[in-house]
């Protein structure tokens, strides 16, 4: 029983990292972007989650609204400062998207202040599950693991079955073809960049009720989510889900039986798969 | 052609000379000792804060700050008799520029007393440097045991606690309240392992068994798995120490694993101070230990309360203390040479043998300069940390290793 609980930590755990994972995969394997900033946006995702949720008392509000503001700050700045920095140095990019840390921390330091604050889940799904004589469950995280499926459902399709996830992956294949065959490649990097953030955003939005919102949250998952994606192979998405899996069943098992090394179990992990595979469990090969 | 490097006609500095210079001025700094400016009777003595003004702690550090401040004002704009001004320094709670900044209050600003500050790794290069260059330093807050314990020194005071201090009389408590088997969690480091082990040295001599220490690592907040794991030991009692948003977290996962109807959740005071209205009814019926509470009902505390409400328009908590004692201490230190701060023997005699009759209670000060003060057992009732009795009175800090 312990066992199946600590497997239902661990994919829980895990379904969020992927959906934090999967803006940042897309992000680097499409525009080639290194976006350190990405922790910060799901740091922002609460804020606006706590902020919305206050104003008008409804998470669904926050969620919608959260996720519609974030999309709008991803296009906007893709447009002003992002696309400048495509095919440019690695370095510029780390410097560009390090100042964004800056300054979202600092507006949010303006805006919210530095206190925790708390996020109430929707009422109707407030309550818990009873599993053993004094361990219960609440009901939002297996909402939560739902909604995370639902999510990598979506994704999955909109990549694997749509024409914008068509050219998606021809991107990420290779970007100068796919512009050779007459693509046009702007409007899709912003798309999938605006995605990405909001993807971020949404992943902080959704973890708020049962993480709590305080300043440097995103720094961790920052971390995470490059181990995830370098696991996965960069642009993975599919890649990212099982990189994901991986890192929450690890990390949450290793806590458990191997305490006294369970933070570095999921790194060596990571350099177990890339001694094994160097581009990643789906990465595709250097060109 | 070869563009020369240095030129003969203009005497410009390099930026590697100007470096080379700084840094060979601290070592002086540190190799002769600055010897303390003796400075005019009338002359201000100099107060250097390092603390953090941003940051995660910027709260507390400003906490601190007019805490002090409200002592001085309290006293007419004076401390045991003589004027005071101030310099302050944003720590920042990095350890990494802990030293530069120090180095700044103590040889370019020539400070005579530096309080800092919350940060125990910023605190620690402190501790170091005050050593070295014989500055004396008052700590308002950080509790690593080691700055009054094996790094303790004659010119080094701390109005706060150690970790040891307030963690200790909760294993006479637990154990008395009929617990046997008791898990405890925090953060694999330093002040975590201070505090639980503690804990765990006064649990264990009232003679009760620690089932299972978890630790994950700092400052990581996902505690699902050691929940479940709680839950499958099922232990009497449960030890926790965790700070800011991690202590929301916990004290909130608990709840909502169901935990807090079955095995109770006890922990050092941080776990409750400060986050209160962010764990909300989750934190009722919390029970810790600190060297203070929301509503001690001692004149001093009503005093403070009501007169730093009136300052800030903020209801102080233990950080404000914390600072309103340093400046306290510092006063006894300068009433008892007349204010004569290069009086040092004496000063540090006084200042050792200070009694304060802070808002936290009595408070006088052992050989190390720790604190010996009460240590109160609180529990959260209608959102406050309120007293529900007296853990350990007057409790002192073993200084373990202390040679001074």
């Amino acid at each position: 029983m312990t066992i199946a609980v600590q497997m239902l930590n661990g994919v829980q755990y895990g379904l969020v990292l992927f959906l934090v994972a999967s803006g940042l995969t897309l992000v680097f394997g499409i525009l080639g972007v290194i976006n350190l900033a990405h922790g910060a946006f799901y740091m922002l995702g609460a804020y606006l989650a706590y902020w919305i949720a206050g104003y008008t008392g409804s998470f669904l509000m926050a969620m919608v609204g959260g996720v519609a503001l974030s999309f709008l700050l991803g296009m906007a700045l893709e447009e002003v400062f992002v696309r400048r920095m495509i095919g440019r140095d690695h370095l510029a990019q780390v410097l560009l998207s390090f100042g964004l840390i800056l300054v979202i921390d600092e507006v949010r330091q303006i805006l919210f202040g530095k206190d925790v604050h708390s996020v109430a889940p929707p009422p109707w799904l407030n309550g818990s599950i009873q599993l053993t004589d004094v361990l219960s469950y609440p009901i939002y995280r297996l909402a939560l693991c739902f909604v995370c499926l639902v999510l990598a459902g979506i994704i999955f399709y909109v990549i694997q079955k749509t024409r914008l996830g068509m050219i998606i992956r021809a991107g990420a294949e290779n970007r100068d073809m796919t512009r050779a065959l007459g693509i046009r490649f702007d409007k899709v990097n912003r798309y999938v960049f605006a995605g990405g953030i909001a993807l971020a955003a949404l992943g902080g939005i959704l973890v708020s009720p049962i993480s709590t919102v305080f300043p440097g949250m995103g720094d961790g998952m920052l971390i995470l989510s490059f181990v995830v994606v370098v696991l996965g192979g960069i642009g993975s998405v599919a890649g990212a889900a099982i990189g994901a899996l991986m890192i929450g069943l690890t990390d949450t098992f290793g806590k458990v039986f191997f305490p006294q090394v369970s933070s570095i179990l999921i790194y060596v992990l990571m350099a177990g798969v890339l001694l094994w595979r160097p581009n990643g469990l789906l990465g595709k090969k250097e060109s | 052609m070869a563009r020369p490097i240095t030129s003969n006609s203009t005497p410009v500095l390099s930026r590697r000379g100007v470096l080379l210079g700084t840094a060979g001025a601290f070592v002086s700094a540190a190799a002769f000792r600055f010897p303390t400016p003796a400075l005019a009777q009338g002359a201000p003595l100099k107060v250097g804060f390092m603390l953090p003004y941003s940051g995660t702690f910027a709260k507390l550090g400003k906490f601190i700050d007019d805490g002090f401040r409200l002592q001085v004002e309290q006293n007419g704009g004076l401390l045991g008799g003589r004027k005071v001004e101030f310099v302050q320094v944003d720590d920042e709670s990095k350890p990494e520029t802990a030293t530069d900044n120090m180095n700044r209050l103590v040889g370019r600003d020539k400070v005579d007393v530096v309080v800092g500050t919350v940060h125990s790794g910023v605190a620690m290069a402190m501790v170091k440097l005050a050593r070295d260059t014989n500055t004396m330093l008052v700590i308002p807050n950080a509790g690593v045991n080691e700055a009054t314990g094996p790094m303790c020194a004659p010119n080094i005071f701390r109005t706060s606690f150690s970790n040891w201090q307030v963690c200790e009389p909760m294993g006479k408590v637990v154990h008395a309240a009929g617990h046997r088997k008791v898990v405890t969690i925090t953060w694999r480091y330093a002040a975590g392992q201070q505090m639980v082990g503690a804990f765990a040295e006064g649990f264990k001599k009232a003679g009760g068994e620690i089932v299972e220490d978890l630790a994950l690592p700092f400052p990581e907040v996902e505690f699902q798995a050691l929940i479940t794991r709680i839950a499958t030991l099922k232990p009497d009692a449960v030890f926790a120490f965790f700070a800011g948003g991690g202590a929301v977290k916990f004290v909130k996962d608990y709840a909502a694993a169901g935990l807090n109807k079955s095995i109770p959740l006890y922990g050092a005071g941080f776990l409750t101070d400060g986050t209160i209205p962010a764990q909300g009814e989750t934190a009722n019926g919390i029970k810790t230990t600190l060297h203070y509470a929301d509503n001690l009902d001692n004149p001093a505390n009503k005093k403070f309360l009501e007169t730093f409400k009136a300052k800030t328009g903020l209801d102080g908590d233990i950080y404000a203390v914390q600072g309103y004692d340093a400046g306290a201490l510092i006063g006894a230190g300068l009433a008892a040479v007349k204010g004569d701060w290069s009086a040092r023997a004496d000063l540090v005699k006084a200042m050792r043998a200070a009694k304060i009759d802070s808002p936290r209670g009595p408070m006088t000060f052992n050989a190390a300069g720790n604190p010996i003060q009460n240590i109160y057992l609180r529990e959260v009732r209608n959102g406050r940390n309120e007293l529900v009795s007296i853990a350990g009175a007057a409790v002192n800090d073993p200084a373990r290793g202390c040679r001074a």
